[in-house]
C-alpha cells in the first residue's frame, strides 16, 4: 500500500472516529479510563526523565559555558527556556510516542486479530469512534497537565544540582529562571503537546485498528506506529515553531 | 428469511464466491459446509456485510444489504446476533458486563432492566456462575456460551456463527450445538452456522448449503446426505473410517 492510500485510509478512519458517540454515558465511562491509562500511568516516567534531564542541562550549561563574559545567571536561563520550548513538550512527546503509542496500537491490534472489533461492527456500532475517540481526547487533555509537569520538575531538577552541588550556587540559578521570563513559552509548549498528543493517538489507532495477520504483525504496527508518530512530530515541531515564535 | 440471489466476490483477481444463490428459513439451524478455502467464510462475512459482495443481493426479509448506507446498516445490525470462531469476548469486561454491552450501548431499559435481561440470558446458557469472571479465567466451552448469551441478549431476529465448535471437545461440541439449536427454535431465529465439524452436520442440520470452489453444490438437510450423488460432497463428509461405517450402517439399514 502507497503513502497516499495510508493517508487516505487515515483520513476516512478520523472521518469515522470524529462523530458523536452512540452514549455519552459509555463515552465517559471510557474517556475516564483512558486519562487514567495515559496521563496518570505515564506520570512517573515524565517526572524521573523530568528531573533528570533538568538536573543533567543544569549540569552541561555550566561545563560547556566557563565564559567569564556570561553573567552567572545565564545558566539558569538556559536550562529554563531548553526545557519550555523543547523539552517538556516535544521530546517528552517523542518518549511518550514510544509509551502509550505502542500501547494503543497493541490494544486495538489484538482486538481486531481476535474479531473483537468485527464484533462490534456486527453489533451495530461504530467501532473507530466507539475505540478511538476516547483515546484521543482523553489524550489531548491530560496532555497539557503533563508538559507542565514536565517544566515543573525539570527545573526543580536542575535547582537540586545547585543544593546538592557546588557547580552553580542556588542564587544564581533562581535569578536565571526568573530572568527575561516570557510566559508565552509555556503557552507554545502546551499547543505543541496538544497536536503532538492528537498526532500519537491517532496514528497509533490507526496502525493499530488496520492491522491484519496475527501477533507478528501486532508486533510490526505497534513498532511502525511509534516510528511514524515520532517523524511526525518532529516534522510538526518545525512548523509549529515557524509559525507561533516567527 | 435471508435470501442471496446470484452472490459474487472477487479478492485480487481470484472469485471466490461464483453465482451463489441460496435461501436460509426462519427457526431453522441453516448450515454452511464446506472444506477450508472453497468460500465459505466469504459468504457468512458478506452475509453479514463484513464484506461488500461485486454483485447480486442479499435479503433480509425483503430488505437488500447490498443497497445500504452504512447508517442503515448499523441499524439492521441491532437485529443480528453473532458467535464468533475465538468468541470475541471483550477482554476487558467480566462476562455480566460482556452480556449486557449491546443492552448498555442500544437499550433505554433502565439499569435493573437490563441486569436482569443479561443475567436471564446467561441463565439460559447455564453460566449464572460465571457473571464475574472475565474471559482469560473462563474455559473455551464457556466462552462460546457466554458469547451466545451476548448474541442473543437483544432478541436477534438472525444468528449467525461462525465454527461454533472449534477447539472444543466433542461433548462440548454437542452441548453448544444443542444450545444453538434450541435457542433457535425458542426464538423463532433464522439461524447461520459456517462449520465443517461433521457431527454437527448430522446433529443439528436442518437446511445444509455446501459450498464447492465457490459455487453452491449441494442442499439439503442431515438424512438426505447419505445419498446426494454430488461427489465433491461425499469426498468431504465421508473422508474419514467413522463416517464411511456410518454410511455403511445407514446403506444396510435401508
Amino acid at each position: 500500500m502507497n503513502a497516499i492510500e495510508k493517508v487516505g485510509e487515515y483520513a476516512s478512519l478520523m472521518y469515522r472516529t470524529i462523530t458523536k458517540p452512540d452514549r455519552w454515558s459509555i463515552f465517559w465511562k471510557q474517556y475516564v479510563n483512558e486519562v487514567k491509562k495515559q496521563g496518570i500511568d505515564s506520570l512517573w516516567i515524565v517526572v524521573i526523565i523530568s528531573t533528570f534531564i533538568g538536573a543533567v542541562i543544569t549540569i552541561q550549561m555550566v561545563l560547556n559555558t566557563e565564559n567569564p563574559l556570561l553573567p552567572t545567571y545565564s545558566t539558569g536561563l538556559a536550562t529554563r527556556d531548553t526545557l519550555l520550548l523543547e523539552f517538556s513538550s516535544s521530546i517528552m512527546c517523542l518518549i511518550l510516542a514510544g509509551k502509550v503509542g505502542s500501547n494503543i496500537a497493541s490494544e486495538i491490534g489484538t482486538m481486531r486479530i481476535t474479531e473483537q472489533i468485527d464484533a462490534l461492527d456486527i453489533m451495530g456500532v461504530n467501532s473507530a469512534n466507539y475505540l478511538i475517540l476516547p483515546k484521543i481526547t482523553a489524550f489531548m487533555t491530560i496532555i497539557p497537565c503533563l508538559v507542565l509537569v514536565s517544566m515543573f520538575v525539570g527545573i526543580i531538577g536542575g535547582y537540586c544540582v545547585g543544593i546538592f552541588t557546588d557547580i552553580i550556587t542556588v542564587h544564581d540559578y533562581e535569578v536565571g529562571i526568573q530572568y527575561a521570563f516570557i510566559p508565552f513559552y509555556v503557552t507554545y509548549s502546551v499547543i505543541k503537546g496538544i497536536v503532538f498528543a492528537f498526532i500519537i493517538s491517532s496514528v497509533s489507532s490507526y496502525y493499530g485498528y488496520t492491522v491484519k495477520g496475527g501477533a507478528l504483525e501486532v508486533g510490526k504496527s505497534s513498532t511502525d506506529a511509534v516510528v511514524n508518530s515520532s517523524v511526525l512530530i518532529l516534522l510538526f515541531n518545525v512548523m509549529l515553531t515557524k509559525l507561533l515564535l516567527t | 428469511m435471508i435470501e442471496v440471489q446470484n452472490a459474487i466476490k472477487t479478492f485480487d483477481g481470484n472469485q471466490v464466491l461464483k453465482n451463489v444463490s441460496a435461501i436460509f428459513e426462519a427457526g431453522k439451524t441453516n448450515l454452511i459446509i464446506g472444506q477450508s478455502g472453497s468460500g465459505k467464510t466469504v459468504l457468512m462475512k458478506s452475509i453479514v456485510g463484513i464484506h461488500r459482495i461485486d454483485s447480486g443481493h442479499i435479503l433480509y426479509d425483503g430488505r437488500d444489504i447490498t443497497i445500504m448506507k452504512r447508517k442503515q446498516l448499523n441499524q439492521l445490525r441491532r437485529e443480528i446476533g453473532m458467535l464468533f470462531q475465538g468468541s470475541a469476548l471483550f477482554d476487558s469486561m467480566t462476562v455480566l458486563e460482556n452480556v449486557r454491552f449491546p443492552l448498555d450501548m442500544f437499550s433505554d431499559e433502565t439499569e435493573d432492566e437490563k441486569d436482569r435481561r443479561a443475567r436471564f440470558c446467561l441463565e439460559r446458557v447455564e453460566l449464572s456462575h460465571a457473571v464475574d469472571l472475565y474471559p482469560s479465567e473462563i474455559s473455551g466451552g464457556m466462552q462460546k456460551r457466554a458469547a451466545i448469551a451476548r448474541a442473543i441478549v437483544l432478541n436477534p431476529k438472525y444468528l449467525f456463527c461462525d465454527e461454533p465448535n472449534s477447539g472444543l471437545d466433542p461433548k462440548t461440541s454437542l452441548l453448544i450445538d444443542k444450545l444453538i439449536q434450541d435457542i433457535t427454535h425458542e426464538f423463532n431465529i433464522t439461524t447461520i452456522i459456517n462449520t465443517h465439524d461433521m457431527n454437527s452436520v448430522m446433529e443439528i442440520g436442518e437446511n445444509i448449503i455446501f459450498i464447492n470452489k465457490g459455487e453452491k453444490a449441494w442442499q439439503g438437510n442431515s438424512n438426505e446426505i447419505y445419498n446426494t450423488g454430488c461427489q465433491p460432497l461425499e469426498d468431504f463428509i465421508f473422508a474419514s473410517e467413522l463416517f464411511k461405517k456410518i454410511k455403511h450402517v445407514h446403506s444396510s439399514n435401508k
